[in-house]
């Protein structure tokens, strides 16, 4: 047990190590390092979680040689374990069944840098989730942004170098309202471990003072993470960011990144400044009532989107509320819900975005209607995409369904709140079935029944035009022209076309499609199907242990 | 043919991709922007005024009985030299006390420079793909690449300036052993590996701008740079680690602080400093030199 305890220590240095080691690295070589690394620290996050589940209590770990309040120090505890075990789950199987996307979104050479960027946002939210000490917290906040930022900007189009600047732009702000707190909240108690500001905050209310202060620290520092978050009034960055990147960050993106910031609240929350004060504030009636807004405009905007890719990111906009409920209504078991539903939605998700990259080749954003028929062609990853579907709208068996159970469950026995937390739980329910059962009908449509004519052929080679002016605008420099739409630059690019046109005939071409069907593909989106249906058939222990962490959390 | 095909191709595209943006009209969109202007300065304001009046009610700044005044600063400052050996209390705290932020922070740097990297690095196609490949890139992409082969000629050579040559002859020595100094002596006086490398680099971005990228490649190129890189990040994890694991599991770390003022004190501050300044120097040199020609 002794020796277990340095695991957090050991994966959060892992991913740092192998973040150097890949700037050497070429593509293929940086890639499989970083699927060991990553596989790794998996192994040791279970082994902790395995153990801190067995002796039920947490530890505390020296980072240095000088206890708390004057070194740094992480904490573990069963949470922490399974939080890790999760994000590194997730980051592994996006990498593993995303392998061809990365090598088709990304300019060969700068396939290492990456990888690179995915270690470091591993170990910045291993670091975030295991951190005693709300400034390491600002500093892994850091990192995480930038790194999310490089994520977006990797695909090199347009569309994703605008979209990685607002997301910078709008994330910066996130970090700089926290920062402000971490500081006014330093000023007021004088430290910044966490069990430290949680005495000296209770010190403090129970002497009244400081309580507009206290007030708005607990504001600015759940805005910040709000608006990093994504939650409702600051979501406009998600659809872009999700829809316009590569699939592997969208996946990491909405499974993780955001995820680590919610759980980095959680602790603000109950671990930092406590519950008293923080019921105190009034601002969980914020967090349920953004939450409640969040679920059904979310949902509304999907319904409207007709983009495929976008239309999933906007879905990721209510499941952020349904989390920022469960958080709001501030009961143990709204809690438990509230991260289990952070499990159930990241797994969801990141499967959602993965299997569906086969039919929109690779991180094109394609139209909804393009969707039709084609469950016939890729059945594999079709029938995976329903399975997501359905565990997402809340379909018994899957994760979903635990999740929003435990959601409407915790609800009850809250007066007023209970029924605004059912109503938007079976209105928000609805609207997800409605987009989400739209599209897994749209892939089943018979083929006879669609209007043929020559509307597939044609999407075919619109398919190929995209793809190959893909290629060609893989650089910043040509994309600047191509942007400019400049006559002659037309010009030049349909003669290279003519080129590639002259050099291959139509099968070479339909090669020069992604082609995401590889046995990594399979395992990577099968193994996330087998991890949601965990989810809903053993959600027993994992319950038992989330409420055992959320125990030992004080 | 192919040219009608590439234009419906961009068009349905873009469609498709900001559909959910439905069209408003100008004329709302107008009043919608004001009413967004009004907004956004009445939240500024609003903020202002929040702020304030939370910043008149803290505790006033340099109150002895302030809660920061409390034994966590007063063991920094009464222990600080004799458990970190460094004089510089500064550099004993962000290199000892709290070291795991630090490096984080340097993990800041690194994850920035790689996102300019693959912002502003411009690479030929890669040589790794199969012949026929290369064959068919080389026939789509040959206008591009003269485009970059022009771009490389052009390289930015600065003229002859006589003056700029000979003013940074004597400036030069001077910045890089001034560099040297401030990184070499980080646990001594103020300064450290942050602002020493921040020196170094300005020395050697003043170098490149006097006699331009043949006659700083011969000791600065990209394979340097990444191998310091490489070293100094890869120094600085492992004696970190190092030290992490036997300060958290009670093991004698061995290092020695030596004497408090000399050079060779204070354990491993002086070697991390040491990998900082260079990973800094290094990382505003290739900042500059991406930025100029798009390659280090």
């Amino acid at each position: 047990m002794e020796f277990v305890r340095n695991f957090p220590f050991f994966s959060i240095m892992l991913c740092m190590f192998c973040a150097i080691i890949c700037s050497v690295l070429r593509r293929k070589a940086a890639q499989y390092f970083t699927m060991i690394v990553l596989l790794a620290v998996m192994a040791l996050s279970g082994v902790l979680l395995y153990f801190t589940y067995k002796t039920g209590g947490s530890f505390v770990y020296y980072m240095g040689h000088f206890p708390a309040p004057w070194g740094n120090e992480i904490r573990g505890g069963c949470l922490e374990a399974i939080f890790a075990y999760f994000i590194s789950t997730v980051a592994f199987l996006s990498v593993l069944a995303g392998g061809k996307a990365i090598e088709y979104d990304i300019e060969d050479k700068k396939e290492n840098l990456f990888f690179i960027l995915v270690c470091l946002m591993t170990s910045s939210l291993l670091a975030m989730c295991y951190t005693n000490d709300l400034f390491t917290g600002y500093v892994f906040i850091e990192i995480n942004t930038i790194a999310g930022c490089g994520l977006i900007m990797v695909r090199q189009i347009g569309k994703s170098i605008v979209t990685a600047i607002r997301y910078m732009v709008i994330s910066m702000l996130g970090s700089g309202l926290f920062l402000i707190g971490v500081t006014l909240l330093y000023t007021l108690t004088g430290h910044l471990l966490m069990s430290n500001i949680q005495e000296s905050v209770a010190a403090l209310s129970g002497n009244g003072d400081y309580g507009m202060q206290l007030t708005i620290v607990i504001g600015l520092m759940t805005v910040g993470i709000a608006i990093k978050a994504g939650l409702f009034p600051f979501h406009l960055w998600i659809p872009d960011a999700y829809g316009q990147s590569n699939v592997v960050s969208s996946s990491l993106l909405s499974s993780t990144v955001s995820k680590g910031y919610i759980f980095l609240l959680i602790k603000v929350y109950f671990r930092t400044i406590g519950l008293d004060a923080i019921e105190n504030s009034g601002v969980l009636y914020v967090c349920f009532s953004l939450g409640i807004v969040a679920m059904i405009l979310g949902s509304v905007l999907a319904l409207h989107e007709k983009s495929f890719r976008r239309m999933i990111a906007f879905s990721s906009i209510a499941q952020i509320g349904y989390i920022f409920m469960g958080i709001g209504i501030g009961t143990k078991e709204a809690v438990t819900a509230a991260i289990f539903h952070i499990f159930a939605h990241g797994l969801t998700k990141s499967l959602l975005f993965l299997s569906s990259s086969e039919f929109t080749e690779g991180s094109h954003s394609k139209s909804i209607d393009q969707l039709k028929g084609l469950g016939h062609k890729y059945r594999y990853s079709a029938l995976c995409y329903s399975i997501g579907a359905f565990s997402i709208v809340g379909f018994p068996l899957l994760g979903g369904f635990i999740s929003k159970l435990l959601l409407g469950g915790a609800a009850i026995g809250h007066g007023p709140m209970q029924w605004i937390a059912l109503l938007a739980l079976a209105i928000s329910t609805i609207l997800n079935a409605v987009y989400f059962l739209r599209t897994v009908v749209y892939l089943y449509i018979p083929k006879e029944h669609i209007a043929e004519t020559d509307d597939t052929a044609e999407l075919k080679d619109l398919a190929i035009g995209n793809n190959i002016s893909g290629r060609n605008i893989k650089n910043t420099f040509k994309k600047h022209i191509a942007e400019n739409k400049d006559a002659d630059t037309l010009d030049i690019e349909t003669s290279n076309n003519k080129n590639i046109h002259a050099g291959h005939d139509k099968e070479e071409m339909l090669n020069l499609l992604p082609g995401m069907h590889c046995p990594r593909f399979v395992i990577g989106i099968t193994a996330l199907v087998i991890l949601n249906f965990v989810l809903g058939l053993c959600s027993g222990p994992i319950i038992d242990i989330i409420k055992q962490g959320l125990d030992v959390f004080d | 043919m192919n040219k009608n095909k590439k234009i419906n191709s961009v068009k349905p595209r873009s469609k498709n991709t900001s559909g959910g943006n439905s069209p408003i009209p100008s004329g709302v969109a107008k009043k919608l922007r004001s009413v967004y202007r009004v907004a956004a300065a009445v939240m500024i304001v609003l903020m202002f005024v929040l702020l304030a009046t939370a910043m008149l009610g803290m505790p006033e700044i340099g109150d002895k009985n302030n809660p920061d005044n409390n034994e966590v600063a007063r063991r920094y400052i009464e222990n600080g030299l004799d458990e970190t050996g460094a004089v510089n209390i500064v550099s004993g705290m962000i290199l000892d006390y709290r070291a795991f932020d630090t490096f984080g922070e340097s993990c800041v740097l690194f994850v920035a420079t790689i996102c300019v990297t693959i912002m502003l690095r411009i690479d030929g196609r890669g040589g790794e793909g199969d012949d026929e490949e290369a064959e068919s890139d080389k026939k789509a992409f040959g206008i591009r690449q003269s485009a970059f082969a022009k771009l490389d000629s052009r390289n930015f050579e600065p003229e002859n300036d006589t003056i700029l040559k000979k003013s940074s002859l004597i400036v030069f020595p001077i910045i890089m052993v001034f560099g040297v100094y401030v990184i070499l002596n980080g646990h001594i006086s103020p300064g450290g590996g942050f602002s020493g490398g921040a020196i170094l680099g300005a020395g050697f971005v003043l170098f490149l701008s006097a006699f331009g990228f043949n006659k700083t490649e011969r000791f600065m190129n990209a394979n340097t740079v990444r191998i310091i890189t490489l070293i100094a990040l890869l120094v600085y994890c492992l004696s970190k680690c190092y030290s992490f694991f036997t300060g958290a599991n009670h093991l004698e770390s061995g290092i020695p602080l030596g004497t408090p003022g000399a050079i060779l004190s204070s354990g491993l501050i002086l070697v991390l400093n040491i990998c900082v300044g260079m990973v800094v120097a290094c990382t505003m040199y290739s900042f500059y030199a991406l930025v100029r020609r798009g390659r280090i």
